[in-house]
């Protein structure tokens, strides 16, 4: 305690190279890819758009998703690169990222934007963008599934869509959120066209009236599994090729047995069960890049408990002699590249904001549970650690699995990783979400194998369709409650007339009111929600990914379509920790002790809190105002504050907040959270399952914030409101104890996932012993029964040099609401958030 | 009891995590201390002005600040509870025993799944015996484990009786030679170094081992004690205690921890208008080489001493 400021001064973040153990090869492929400017690529569009031309309404639907998904692999161009093990790309050279025109097509306008814009750029030519024009969007007009959606929604829905009350997921992406579970590593795909074709052989076209969409079904697998062995195929000519060419110049003899070997990897998997981890790890891959060529789904694709499924090939490797530990880590670190050389495929419009990233949320889980519930954490789960510090990239994400039985050593390997600052690895509960599963309605052992892809949200891996389908805003329902179901920022009567709040006499009635616009809000959105997965079974089925997903193949149902043997529906609320703030705020000050009136608090707001209204939003609640920038002037001005900066003061300074394991608050929250589980859980979806809560926010509450005017918790306008189940930003000030006290009063089984992130400085962590009680933190949150929890270990002197001189920090990591990314690819606002975010520093 | 400060997630006082209850009042006046606000026993007024926006909710004039700022101690405490930003700020209220229980009850599954517990600091806990003893004696009928940061400036019949309820002493050993320990801290340190021998003697005759029982802290400060001579009478003093002649030869396994020289102390002291180091000593903080001097003085003596909490 006496010598913060010392151990601050001495911390400097490692970077930008901790080059540790990797070896040239990995050296050189991370560099490439750093080296690799992203790139939009038109090669799919004009293949897809060329075959739709032709065979559109001649064949049923999911065969012709099928069969143009095999022409896109048998067409599309095929990279290798020069130092590649593991080889594959989604678009023709790493880093070009394809569009998917038939479920959003991008305009010139947008394709101009996103080649010139300053962050997240995606470069395109001028003759592509031309091309573009000519052949691809002119006949996708009226015919995406964008327009297909926004032709169908009421204008109750799109008006409260546009203002931001909620979003929605799947209006110009895919649902993905998909994790793998281990079949793939046990069966290649002639062996799964073997159970399609005996499927095929016992439909009862008699008794089952469904036998014929099965038959479709079916029959649009079989070519989904031809389309993955061709485009093996042709990376092992190709290979060949490269290796021959080689040959005949006499160079590189040891790049030619390379060659060779990718070449008969590539004949092997994916039409066989892979034999070594070489197999293994290109299974994976080629798996990967089918089910994210297929549809552009978001969290792209994830091989889950990766540690796991890998470990019997490593293991037999060094037994039988045939793989050094070396080796394993080179070909699992060219996975890892592989990774990071998928951006995301950017969107449309103007909606980069709810996410403007180029990550794809390919969230790695290690550690954990095996399907018996014993501890699954093995060499693997310590290597991938290993190679996560070295190469500490964007992409994949990866979360450490720590279960009760989980042992200390790997808690600690993984806190060295989160000590280095990067941003990862996030630290899951197997043992609540293992719960949250089984409460769901799911087997132990699938919940077991089960666990968490992209954010925080849970599923069982390879067996379940769970599709998040959108945020709701419930701090800008509050808005709407308070202002009698006219939002002020739109100007439009979005919600239901509950009344003037000046007229509420108790804290129940504003609650109430509260409680209905929620619910009016959530029915709004669930009614669309069917809706769009309806059309996604109409019109854009998944026969790839169905393979790897039970039961689809036995149902003969696509994955949209409610052949998984789970269908989950999620819809994410987000900024309880500012709803919370607000409503204690009201209850106390204007409801019991009558300091403010409900119409003082209300102006207040409306005249943001005295402050000019700017149209750049900095980061947290609490960030400092000019109001606060007296700074060391001899004497405070005369008079100096405003009516609505006092109160303000007031209000930050005197209301009992969430995160401070307070009651008063807490209570409120566990009420909220509660209201919102009813409101949303249990509502049959198109494919046989239900709606759930989740609290998972990425970076939407960025967005929230930005279209939700100030908030009664002394919030200014367009600030970000609080993300996942974390306290508002400036609000928890008892330390992150407090904190996980006030989660953990949360009941969160009732969930499909809460976020939690905490911020360190690093003088937190800088000893062996720190470290093992930052475990000790972790475990007792879980015990608490919490879900999830991340850890920002940065200083504000490194973030703030890091904003004036990005180029010095080009591969800085940072946490931020379930993902890293790169600080200087982020805006200045999320840049901001992170540096106002309550540092848990002790002095 | 008057308590100040109740830091929960408290990493760098004593084993495990720890909630740190502070207790006002202190007899010591140590020219670099980092908690001004903990010598009197009394509530006070503290002023952050870089807080303070101007508004006049305390109804003060604004040029009164200023007398506020220099005599914050003699005006009115309730006064603060106008002041929107805590810019003005009472440090320390009234605890009952059962208010500061609940307080620490909160904390029960961290301290206890850490191995951790509560550390009772100060000021001086041992200046409030029966009040440090109450609480103490509470905490060890629910089971918490007690550690007491202290100088060891009270009397004998204190000191045992606090070590009747306390499972580790973090002992803060400030200078060896008495003249200039008064001169530092106000005080001689033969009542120290004097309830340390006791202390060590009764451990040795109760069989216990010293370094289960204490850790020693010593606020390392270039200009004040981390010279050659006094580095080396701190390092003899310790490993001449009795009890850690008998250990074995692995020799100290108790904590002893150098603790660099800071100033926030300075920014307390304006809070409170009181004057930081009015005679002007001399401080600053130790360099790494009379870190490592010190270590190896330390090491000399089979002692080994770290740096840091």
């Amino acid at each position: 305690m006496r010598r913060k400021i010392e151990e601050y001064m001495n911390f400097s973040i490692k970077h930008p190279e901790n080059e540790g153990g990797m070896n040239e090869r990995i050296k050189r492929l991370r560099q490439e890819n750093f080296d690799t400017p992203t790139t939009l690529s038109i090669e799919r569009a004009l293949i897809e758009t060329e075959f739709y031309k032709k065979y559109y309404g001649t064949m049923p639907t999911p065969v012709l998703r099928a069969k143009n998904f095999y022409e896109i692999c048998k067409k599309k161009t095929i990279y290798i690169g020069k130092d590649e093990l593991i080889v594959g790309e989604r678009g023709p050279l790493p880093k070009a990222v394809p569009t998917f025109p038939e479920l959003t097509c991008h305009s010139v306008e947008d394709l101009h934007t996103l080649n010139s814009r300053e962050l997240q750029r995606y470069t395109i030519s001028q003759e592509d963008i031309d091309t573009y024009e000519r052949e691809v969007i002119p006949y996708w007009q009226g015919k995406t599934q964008r327009e297909r959606i926004f032709n169908h929604v009421s204008k109750e829905w799109e008006e409260a869509y546009h203002a931001g009350v909620f979003t929605e997921f799947m209006e110009q992406r895919a649902a993905g959120h998909t994790a793998m579970d281990g079949k793939m590593y046990h069966e290649g795909l002639l062996d799964v066209k073997a159970r399609i074709e005996k499927r095929l052989s016992e439909l009862d076209y008699i008794y089952d009236p469904e036998a014929t969409d099965k038959q479709q079904e079916l029959e649009a697998m079989a070519i989904s599994c031809d389309a993955a062995i061709l485009f093996a195929e042709r990376h092992a000519e190709l290979a060949d090729k490269m290796a021959a060419e080689l040959e005949r110049k006499g160079e590189a003899a040891q790049r030619v047995k390379e060659l060779r070997k990718i070449a008969s990897v590539c004949r092997w998997v994916p039409a066989h069960a892979p034999r070594d981890l070489w197999e293994a790890i290109q299974m994976y891959w080629f798996v990967h890049l089918g089910t994210v060529t297929e549809l552009n789904g978001w969290d792209s694709m994830n091989p889950g408990h990766i540690d796991q499924h890998l470990f019997p090939f490593y293991q037999k490797g060094i037994e039988d002699g045939t793989l050094t530990r070396d080796q394993a880590k080179e070909l699992i670190s060219c996975l890892w590249i592989k990774f990071n050389n998928q951006p995301a495929p950017p969107k449309v419009g103007v909606t980069a904001l709810e996410s403007g990233t180029y990550n794809d949320f390919t969230n790695i889980n290690i550690g954990g549970v095996d399907r018996n519930g014993n501890s699954a954490a093995n060499e693997l789960s310590f290597m991938i650690l290993e190679i996560q510090e070295e190469l500490h990239e964007l992409q994949p994400g990866l979360s450490i699995h720590i279960a009760e039985n989980t042992p200390d050593d790997f808690l600690m390997a993984g806190i060295r990783v989160i000590r280095q600052g990067h941003g990862y690895p996030s630290v899951f509960n197997p043992d609540t979400y293992v719960k949250e599963m089984t409460r769901a309605g799911k087997s132990l052992e699938d919940a077991r194998e089960g666990g968490c892809s992209g954010c925080i949200e849970v599923g069982a891996f390879g067996k379940e369709a769970y599709l998040l389908t959108g945020y709701l805003n419930t701090p800008k329902i509050l808005e709407i409650t308070l202002n009698n179901g006219l939002d002020p920022e739109t100007g439009k009567q979005l919600g239901l007339e509950t009344g003037d709040p000046r007229t509420f006499k108790t804290f129940e009635e504003l609650y109430e009111a509260w409680h209905k616009q929620m619910v009016y809000f959530v029915n709004l959105k669930l009614s669309v929600n069917n809706y769009i997965e309806r059309m996604f079974s109409l019109y854009a089925p998944a026969t790839f990914l169905s393979l790897y997903i039970d039961d689809c193949i036995e149902k003969g149902k696509d994955y949209y379509s409610g052949g998984a043997r789970y269908n989950t529906t999620y819809i994410q609320c987000t900024g309880l920790g500012t709803i919370t703030d607000c409503f204690t705020t009201l209850k106390k000050h204007v409801f019991e002790d009558k300091r403010y009136t409900m119409d003082e608090i209300l102006k207040a707001c409306k005249e943001n809190w005295g402050e000019p209204l700017s149209n750049s939003p900095r980061g947290g609640e609490d960030s400092v105002s000019s109001e606060m920038s007296t700074g060391n002037a001899a004497l405070p001005p005369t008079g100096g504050a405003g009516r609505g900066t006092v109160m303000r003061q007031y209000i930050r300074n005197h209301t009992p907040f969430f995160g401070n394991d307070d009651p008063y608050a807490d209570d409120i929250a566990v009420r909220v959270y509660e209201d919102l589980v009813k409101a949303i859980e249990g509502r049959p979806n198109t494919r046989g399952g239900k709606t759930h809560l989740n609290m998972l926010s990425t970076t939407c509450h960025n967005y929230f914030g930005s279209v939700c005017g100030a908030t009664p918790n002394g919030r200014f306008a367009h600030f970000a409101i609080s993300d996942g189940t974390s306290p508002a930003h400036g609000s928890d000030s008892h330390g992150p104890t407090a904190v996980i006290k006030s989660l953990g009063k949360l009941d969160q089984t009732k969930s499909g996932g809460t976020l939690l992130n905490v911020r360190f400085v690093p003088a937190l962590l800088k000893r062996e012993e720190d470290m093992e009680k930052l475990g000790k933190l972790i475990r007792t949150y879980f015990k608490f029964g919490g879900h999830h929890i991340q850890f920002n270990i940065v200083d504000t002197a490194t973030l703030l040099d890091a904003q004036k001189h990005p180029d010095q920090y080009r591969d800085l990591l940072v946490r931020v609401a379930g993902y890293s990314d790169y600080f200087n690819d982020m805006t200045a606002q999320l840049q901001n958030e992170i540096i106002a975010r309550t540092e848990n520093e002790e002095v | 009891m008057i308590i100040f400060d109740i830091k929960r997630y408290a990493i760098n006082d004593g084993p495990g995590i720890r909630t740190t209850l502070f207790m006002k009042g202190c007899p010591l006046r140590c020219v670099w201390c980092h908690n001004p606000e903990s010598w009197e026993s009394q509530p006070e007024l503290m002023f952050k002005q870089n807080k303070c926006i101007g508004c006049n909710s305390c109804g003060i004039h604004p040029h009164q600040l200023e007398y506020i700022r220099t005599k914050a101690q003699s005006t009115n405490l309730e006064v603060a509870e106008l002041c929107p930003t805590i810019a003005l700020e009472v440090c320390g209220r009234e605890y009952s025993l059962e208010e500061l229980m609940a307080e620490v009850e909160k904390e029960r599954e961290i301290m206890t799944g850490s191995g951790g517990g509560v550390t009772l600091c100060g000021g001086e806990p041992l200046m409030h015996p029966r009040e440090a003893l109450q609480i103490l004696q509470e905490l060890g009928r629910r089971g918490f484990h007690r550690t007491v940061d202290t100088s060891l400036y009270a009397s004998p019949e204190v000191v045992q009786a606090i070590d009747a309820e306390t499972d580790l002493f973090l002992i803060d050993l400030k200078h060896m030679d008495s003249d200039l320990h008064r001169r530092f801290t106000g005080v001689p340190n033969e009542p120290i170094l004097s309830n340390i021998r006791l202390l060590a003697d009764k451990w040795e005759r109760e069989g216990k081992s010293i370094s289960d029982r204490c850790w020693f802290r010593i606020p390392l400060i270039e200009g004040v004690n981390a010279d050659e001579q006094n580095i080396e009478a701190t390092a003899s003093f310790i490993s001449n205690l009795s009890s850690v002649n008998s250990q074995p030869p692995t020799g100290w396994q108790g904590g002893l921890s150098l603790l660099p020289y800071h100033d926030v102390g300075k920014d307390k002291h304006r809070r409170r208008g009181t004057d930081f180091n009015p005679e002007g000593i001399k401080m600053t903080a130790p360099t790494e080489e009379t870190l490592e001097r010190c270590i190896q003085q330390f090491a000399a003596h089979g002692l080994t001493a770290k740096v840091g909490g």
